[in-house]
């Protein structure tokens, strides 16, 4: 097979869903990192660097898994993930893309003011935290005080 | 003592600090009082046992026998545990151990502060990716404190009593020895008594709006950093945390 360039490569990343939110890819999350074709021996091998989003996030094992899967599934043969830590992931790196899709699911996005900017069932400005963590370790639990729905929102860290 | 050897304690220091408590934490997990704090605490737990994998990770590199985070965490035995007693101490109520987590936060955010500017590359990033989370979890801790500090008097009076208990483990986290000195002389990390007093500033600030008082008493119980004597709680605990790799050597899933 040819060698696919790494802008396929990033095309075929932004297909692999998160496992938590699978309504974002990895690529949307921004912690596909780099794709780079490295030489080896034995050939051109396929490089991928991802950051963890928490540290303790169960879900970086199941992430590196399914990249492997992805790729392995489309040709891949000779592959390797990095990890790295430094720069830390932000919540900066999620796309536009992947803010507006969180926000159609009901998952507020992430907002610089550090809380969300409106409710994402109803659009009411009227909102109260209720936990500062939620169902998984990048959302907090909050709530609309116009509709009453409770809603996730996900940290800016 | 050899620089490789005091990088080495630095890190299970680290490393042991917030594994003992990341496991102390999650022994709530399911019986909170209510399920918005089991969420947390149990978020809480997770990000400091992620921290673990890094710094007991890194600590298994240093040494150079093949340990893996694992072994390190599952198959030491009390004696070789480096961490503050403070944190092994058990969860006693909801207000004590947050009041562990607000007194544990508030050094971690200023040392892993320092961390980051480490001439040790591996270590500065661990410290920039651990000190984004321990922000969001001091901000937690002061809040809670300070919410059930400045509560009713019956949370004051047990949020006072949990700050009389475990005071005299504080003084602890500022201690220095030779692996210190080794790590001010490389550039690796700071004295810890250097930091006591931007500590006493953050704690005092909050302990104030909290309306509780600080003991007077700068005593302090030690002997888990060095390794000298652990409470007799450390080895409770352990018998909980390393059971099924002793019941079962080398299981995995």
């Amino acid at each position: 097979m040819t060698t696919p360039s790494t802008d396929t490569i990033w095309g075929w990343l932004d297909q692999v869903p998160d496992p938590e939110i699978p309504v974002i890819s990895l690529v949307d999350l921004g912690i596909i990192r780099d794709v780079e074709w490295v030489k080896t021996d034995a050939g051109d091998a396929l490089k991928i660097t991802v950051t963890p989003t928490y540290s303790g996030c169960p879900a970086t094992r199941i992430i590196n898994q399914d990249i492997e899967t992805a790729l392995r599934e489309r040709g891949i043969k000779r592959l390797s993930l990095h990890q790295q830590l430094s720069p830390a992931w932000t919540t900066d790196w999620l796309s536009e893309k992947g803010a507006a899709k969180l926000e159609k699911f009901g998952i507020a996005p992430p907002s610089p003011k550090g809380q969300p900017d409106r409710c994402p069932n109803c659009g009411g400005h009227d909102l109260e935290k209720t936990s500062q963590f939620g169902s998984t370790p990048c959302k907090a639990l909050w709530r609309c005080k116009s509709c009453l729905e409770p809603f996730d929102y996900f940290k800016c860290i | 003592m050899q620089d490789q050897d005091a990088l080495f304690q630095f890190l299970l220091r680290m490393g042991d600090n917030t594994l003992v408590l990341g496991h102390r934490v999650s022994e709530w997990c399911g019986v909170s009082p209510v399920l918005e704090e089991d969420i947390a605490l149990a978020n809480t737990a997770l990000d400091m046992i992620g921290q673990t994998q890094f710094w007991l990770g890194l600590a298994g590199e240093v040494e150079g026998k093949g340990r893996t985070a694992d072994d390190l965490a599952f198959l030491r035995d009390v004696w070789d545990f480096r961490n503050v007693l403070l944190v092994e101490l058990p969860n006693g109520d909801f207000g004590q151990t947050l009041m562990r987590q607000f007194l544990f936060d508030a050094w971690a955010s200023i040392m892993l502060g320092h961390l980051m500017t480490s001439t040790d590359k591996r270590v500065a990033d661990i410290a920039e990716k651990a000190s984004k989370e321990v922000a969001y979890h001091v901000e937690r801790s002061a809040g809670t404190v300070v919410g059930l500090g400045d509560g009713t008097p019956e949370s004051h009076a047990k949020m006072q009593a949990a700050l009389d208990l475990l005071y005299p483990y504080v003084g602890e986290l500022f201690e220095s020895d030779d692996v210190d000195a080794a790590m001010v002389s490389a550039g690796i990390a700071p004295d810890p008594a250097s930091l006591r007093d931007a500590y006493d500033a953050l704690i005092e600030r909050v302990l104030t709006e909290a309306t509780l008082t600080v003991p007077a008493s700068k005593f302090t119980h030690k002997g888990g950093r060095t390794g000298y004597m652990h409470t007799e709680h450390l080895g409770h605990m352990l018998t909980q945390m390393q059971w099924l790799q002793r019941a079962y050597p080398g299981a995995t899933w």
